[in-house]
Formats: structure tokens, sequence, C-alpha cells
């Protein structure tokens, strides 16, 4: 596989309510076997664009696009049976808080192993060491033990992990992650993002990484989108962030507080500002 | 290429959704009880000996009965005391079921042992049975009947508002209106009262279909409103005497039985689907 | 003068019969208009720490003294006491009343106690956080976060406290939203005698809002640091 595939390719995506109110207004993009940062405020449409990667949109929402192509598949036409070969499959997904996202009546084992019994035949002792393969890679300890464990045993970051375990056992080609750290406490956060640079890296996927704190994604991402109220208004290199343009871009950049701010305000949105520039 | 990736469905489908039918039989029923005395083509108690035990036919609709009274009309009378007595019912219930189920969720400790053992006795007492008993200690009657099914319906009630006021008990927003300064009786009825009434008209709706099914059978049993007035369940009883040669002097009022609980039935389902977000699609 | 005076005071949680101990022997003092960080991962009992000073937990032992007056454990705070600590809540979108309007869950607890001029109380309130007035009969389900936040803020601060109790305030919203209210609670820290004690996760939030905080670690301060 080579850095040249196209992953995803849209052009024109709009997600829009049944009456009309558009929430993604025509956005293009497209990425390759690359980490990218997906970045904007809450409403900004940035999980509706990752959902509809997924074909986990609402039914009453509409989505239209111009061209919407996922690894080479026409996506926008497939049914749900079409979508479920490939969802867990090539394309997988991290949510953001894994409290409501493992099912807390099964044990970790089961939930992990599930995406290979859905998608994959092998036999169950080969099912096993994968599982135990992926729980070790993700960084947690005695995999064999932990197997055995249910959802609530664990701490927020162990969840997360467990997640990515699930998100990565078919070996996709495309991971999206929603927030993934925004239920996890500071400390827990780098780590996380870490581990999914470091295992999207050595298997040569493209990541997608959604997020509201743009310092914190930029040093796991090549590249950074930024959107605000349905519109991909910038489109920057992670290197070139300290020198945005965009007005937009440089106070997501620089409104997290530190020690070094200490006694001046921080940079915020000058909201009407902005909307003249769309 | 413009493909959309929703599948929406025909209008009429929407249209006819559970609610509208069970609202739309529902609007129907109290309508027709209201404006019975206009639409009925003959006095529901007016006896015609001659006529007695007619089939349906032009002019009486729906046939007649053993003493030669207009089916057709008395149907449509008979709503009016089945309408007022379920009324009577959900307005005794609800506010007792709430009360007890909000001050059990509320205050906890020995208030919701004693509260909740209540009601589950209360809850294990066979409905019918102890309306029985409880009208023939009263004396048959509307309002007594109606205090008698009320006296079996609160249970369901409280335990709902119990299970819904614990899960909201420690909400964020219940600790601020604590620390500002709220509390008591302005709490319960500002504050908790208002999340827990969705669903409890909810269950109010869905239980009227088994209530008027109950009020029949009292009336079956001759423990509701008395001869001659015109009432469903006594219809039926008076009905099945001779229900093997004139069959419909019982089907009459049996399907108007049938069509008012379904009726609400059908609302109450609505209903949930409409409030409850987990029944969402 | 010292605000609060924790001294050696172990917070528990009931749990059926039993007792949690999840703070142990802790010592602390804030004083009058300072920011007071308390800083450590979930489960360190930062946040149980924080509803016993709340008046929220009543099952905690040692002494502890607000505004000079000590407090007696197995009492929820009520008249003076409960109108002087206030706090603002860590999810904005749980924190207020849904079937309210804004109006509502803010006039109530004035009119509770006798105020008067409560219409001119909100507005001012409104004016102070950087709200547009005629947000007042909406419902909480039709702001934004941080606008929810905002709310919250006034109504803590409409009962003129002298302690303000944030519980994380900004995790549970954007970067960009965070400034804002970060700025906010730094403007009515400067304009008004108030002391406030912050909660976080966050270290960095802590560093730049706070004069003196403490970290903790499995329910017993680790680190205290002063900021100036």
């Amino acid at each position: 596989m080579t850095n040249n595939t196209s992953l995803v390719d849209v052009r024109g995506l709009r997600i829009g309510l049944d009456d009309g109110t558009e929430l993604v207004k025509g956005i293009d993009f497209s990425m390759g076997h690359e980490r990218v940062a997906l970045v904007g405020e809450s409403g900004s449409g940035k999980s509706l664009t990752a959902r509809s990667l997924m074909g986990l949109l609402a039914d009453s929402l509409v989505v239209e696009a111009d061209h919407f192509q996922l690894l080479g598949h026409p996506v926008l036409s497939y049914r749900q049976s079409q979508w479920n070969r490939l969802r867990g499959q090539q394309v997988s997904m991290v949510l953001q808080d894994p409290k409501y996202a493992l099912n807390p009546t099964q044990n970790i084992g089961r939930q992990v192993a599930e995406p290979l019994v859905l998608h994959q035949s092998m036999s169950s002792k080969a099912r096993l060491e994968k599982v135990e393969y992926m729980l070790d890679a993700v960084g947690l300890a005695n995999p064999a033990k932990l197997r055995k464990m249910y959802p609530h045993q664990l701490s927020g970051g162990m969840g997360q992990r467990v997640m990515l375990a699930i998100a990565l056992i078919n070996d996709p080609q495309l991971l999206i992650a929603d927030e993934p750290t925004s239920a996890l406490d500071h400390a827990v956060r780098d780590q996380v993002l870490a581990l999914i640079h470091s295992l999207v890296e050595e298997r040569n996927m493209g990541l997608l990484l959604i997020s509201h704190d743009l310092q914190q994604v930029a040093d796991y991402c090549e590249r950074v989108m930024v959107m605000y109220q349905g519109i991909l208004i910038d489109h920057l290199p992670a290197e070139a962030l300290p020198n945005a343009t965009h007005p937009y871009t440089q106070t997501l950049w620089s409104c997290r507080p530190n020690i070094t701010k200490r006694g001046q305000p921080l940079p915020t949105l000058d909201r009407q500002h902005l909307e003249t520039l769309k | 290429m413009i493909i959309s990736q929703t599948w929406r469905g025909l209008p009429l489908r929407q249209l006819f959704n559970t609610f509208n039918i069970g609202l739309l039989l529902v609007v129907l029923l109290v309508v027709l009880a209201l404006l019975a005395p206009y639409i009925s083509t003959f006095d529901p108690n007016v006896q015609n000996i001659q006529d007695r035990l007619l089939a349906p036919n032009a002019q009486h609709w729906f046939g007649t009965d053993r003493f030669g009274r207009d089916l057709f009309s008395r149907v449509l009378h008979g709503a009016r005391p089945t309408l007022l007595l379920v009324s009577l019912v959900i307005l005794l219930t609800v506010p007792i079921g709430l009360t007890v189920g909000i001050c059990a969720g509320y205050f906890g400790g020995w208030v919701e042992r004693i509260l909740m053992r209540l009601t589950d006795i209360v809850m294990s007492l066979p409905s019918l049975v102890i309306a029985l008993a409880l009208v023939s200690i009263l004396g048959p009657g509307l309002m007594n009947g109606a205090l008698a099914l009320a006296f079996t319906s609160w249970p369901s009630f409280a335990r709902q508002a119990r299970t819904e006021t614990l899960s909201i008990r420690r909400s964020d927003y219940l600790t601020a209106a604590k620390m500002q300064g709220v509390s008591g009786w302005r709490l319960i009825f500002g504050h908790i009262l208002p999340l827990i009434l969705p669903s409890a008209i909810v269950r109010a709706a869905l239980n009227l279909g088994g209530i008027i099914l109950s009020a029949a059978g009292l009336g079956f049993l001759g423990m509701g409103i008395q001869p001659p007035a015109a009432e469903w369940g006594s219809m039926v009883a008076s009905g099945s005497r001779v229900i093997f040669d004139q069959w419909w002097v019982a089907a009459v009022p049996g399907v108007a039985i049938l069509l008012a609980s379904l009726a609400f039935n059908l609302l109450g389902d609505g209903l949930r689907d409409k409030m409850d977000p987990r029944h969402d699609k | 003068m010292n605000q609060l005076e924790v001294n050696n005071v172990s917070v528990s949680h009931a749990q059926g019969l039993q007792r949690n101990t999840v703070v142990h022997n802790v010592d602390l003092s804030v004083q009058a208009g300072e920011c007071f960080g308390l800083v450590g991962p979930s489960g360190c009992g930062k946040s149980s720490l924080l509803w016993v000073l709340a008046g929220l937990n009543p099952y905690w032992e040692g002494d502890i003294s607000l505004f000079g007056q000590p407090l007696e454990s197995g009492k929820v705070f009520t008249g003076e006491l409960r109108r002087r600590v206030q706090m603002v809540f860590q999810d904005p979108y749980a924190s207020l009343h849904p079937k309210h309007r804004l109006r509502r869950t803010l006039a109530e607890p004035l009119k509770l106690l006798g105020l008067q001029d409560i219409d001119d109380r909100l507005s001012e309130g409104f004016k102070q956080v950087g709200l547009a007035e005629n947000m007042i009969d909406r419902y909480p389900h039709q702001l934004s976060g941080g606008q929810r936040q905002r709310v919250a803020i006034i109504r803590a601060l409409l009962l003129e406290p002298k302690l303000l109790l944030l519980d994380e305030p900004t995790s549970a919203l954007d970067m960009s939203v965070q400034a804002e209210i970060l700025n906010l609670l730094n403007d009515l820290k400067a304009s008004r005698d108030l002391t406030m004690i912050m909660v976080s996760h966050d270290p960095d939030v802590i560093d730049y809002m706070c004069d003196h905080a403490v970290t903790m670690k499995a329910g017993r301060i680790d680190q205290e640091k002063y900021y100036r």
C-alpha cells in the first residue's frame, strides 16, 4: 500500500436536517495514508462529517455530495448491509467516552474479538491469540487476565485503549477518532494520543482525528483542517500553525491557558468579525 | 451525481401513525359522548315492547334490546358514564400515585420503606375483586365505582414516580437549586414534578384502556351505574341472555368497549413514542 | 484573614450502611480574595472535598472553619451560610433545570430571600457575564454550552456569595469557550471581593488561574504551590 492511495475523497459534502437547515455546508477534502486533524468548536459540523464517513448518521439527516468516495467505494448510495462489510474492517472509529461505548454486560475479550467474529473466519484459538496480541499492542499489561474483566473495572484511559484495540483488530486502513481524549484526565490524554499516533504510523494507516483542542492534536498530525459553522475555513500543515493567518485558527491555537499567560486575558474569538470573513 | 442517503417515508405513513389514529378515535369518542342527545335517533330509555329484539335495520341502525330500546342511542349514551368514570379514576389516581412516589424517592429512608411497602401491598391485591368488595360495601353507583377502581390503580403511578425521582435526585440542577436555598415542597412540586409528569401522563393514557375494561366489568356484574341508565357493561350483561339468537344486543356494546379501550391504548403507545427518546427510531 | 481553614479533615461517602473514606486528614487554608486550586486525577478526592465545602456532604470529620465560624459535621448549610457559598458545576448541560426558563431558575432564589428589584438584578447579571438580556425567557436547551455556563455563573453570583466554588467549570467546554469563561472569572474576581476555589484535572488551567494550589493524590495532599 502506498501513500498515494486516496482513502477519502469528498467534494461538496452537505449534511442537513429534513427541514432544510444545513449543518455542513458543502465541504471538499481528501486524505490518503496520513494523519489529519479536523478541528472546530462544538456545532461546527466536525462530528457529523466524521460520522458520514462511517455511515452512522441518524436517518433524519439528509446527506448529499457531488462526489463521495471512501477507499474507492461510492458509499453515498450504500445500504446498511454494504456499510457493515466496510465498517469495523476497513474503516473503524474510536468514540469519545469509553464508559458509554463499551457494553457493560460483556467482558473485554468478547468485545475485542467481536470484529474478528464478524469479518474474519478463524479458529477460536487464533482469535484468542489475536485478541491478546492486540491488548498488548495498545499497552495494556497482562492481557490474559484483562480479557476476562468487565468495563466497569477499568479506568477511563484503559477503557480508551480497549476501544482502540477493538478499532484496530482487523487492521483497517482508516481510523476515525472522534474526540478520543476529551472524557479522559489531562495526564492520560497525551499518552492515549501518542499511542494512537504510534499505532497508526506502524500500520501505515490513515487517521482522521477530531478535536476542539488544536494545540493538543497538532503534535500528532501532519495536516490540520479547521471547521467553523459547517464550512472548512482553513487548511494548513501542522508545522505552519504557529504562523497561521486565519484569525479563527490563530485564536484556537493560542487560547489554551498556561502558566506564562497568567495575569493577561486569554485570546478569544471575535465572532462578529468571523461572520464577515465567511 | 446527487444521491440522498436517507430513506424518506410516504407522507401517508407519517400521517397515520399510532398517535394520530389513537387521538382521532379518542376525540371521536368524546365528541360522540358529548353530542349523544343530538345524534341519537331515539330516547335511550323509552321502552317499546312491540319492537323488542329487532335486528339492525334502517330505523334502528344497531337493532333493539329486550325492552325495545334503540341500541344505537343506548351505545352513544353509554359512552358518557364510561368516560366520566374513567376521568374520575385518573383524577384520583395520578395525584395520589405521584405524591406517594415522589415522596418515597425524594425522602428515602423510612418514608420510602413505609410508602413502598404500602404500594406493594395494594399492588398485590386483585383489582377487580377488591373493587367489587368495595362497591358492595359502599353501594353501587358511578362515584363509588370510580373510588373502588382508583383504590387499586394508583400503585403503578407511585412506582414509576419513585424510580424517576431516584434517577434525578442526585442531578446537578436539583443540587444547584438546593444550594440556592430552594427546598421542601417548593423543590418537590416546582422542580421534580414537571420532570415526572410527562411519563405519568403516558402511563395514564396506557392505563385508561384497562380502566375502561374494569369499569365495564363492574357494570357487567351489576355494580356500576344502575339500570335503566345506559352503560356498556350492563348492556353486555343483559344482551348475554339472548346471545345465541340475537347476538347484536351483546355485540354492539361489546364492540364499543373494545374500540374505546383500543383508542386509549393506541393514544398511550403513540404518546410514549413521542415523549420517550428511548423509543425513538 | 483566612476565609477557610481546614484541619485534619477526612471525608466519607455513605454506601448503604457502610462509610467509604475518600479524603484522609487534609489541611488547607484559603485567604480572602484568593483563587485556590485543587488539582488531581479523577478519583483523587478533590471533588468530594469540594462537596463538603459546598455543604452538600455532611459526612466528614475534623475541623473546618468558614468565614471565621466553625462548621458542625453532620449538618447541612442553612440561612446566611447557604447563601454565602455558591457553586458552578462541571456540566452546564446538567446543571440548569431543563423545564424551567432561565428567568425562573435565576429569580426563584431571590424571591425566596424576599429581595426587591429582581428584574434589575437579573439584567445587571446578564450584562456582567456578557449575555444578551433577551435570552432570559429561553429554555436551557436553546443555549450553547458556553452560554449555559455563563448563566450558571450568574445564578451563583446573584446571591452575592463570599466563596465561589468551581467544580471543573470548563472541562465540558470547547477550548475557545474555556478561554472566554476563564477570562470572565478573572474579571469577576477582580471586580468583586470574591474568594474562589477551583477544582480541575488540567494543571494548565490551575496554573493560569490560581494564586495558591494543592495537588491531591489518593485522598491526600501531595504538593502545595504558591504562585505569588
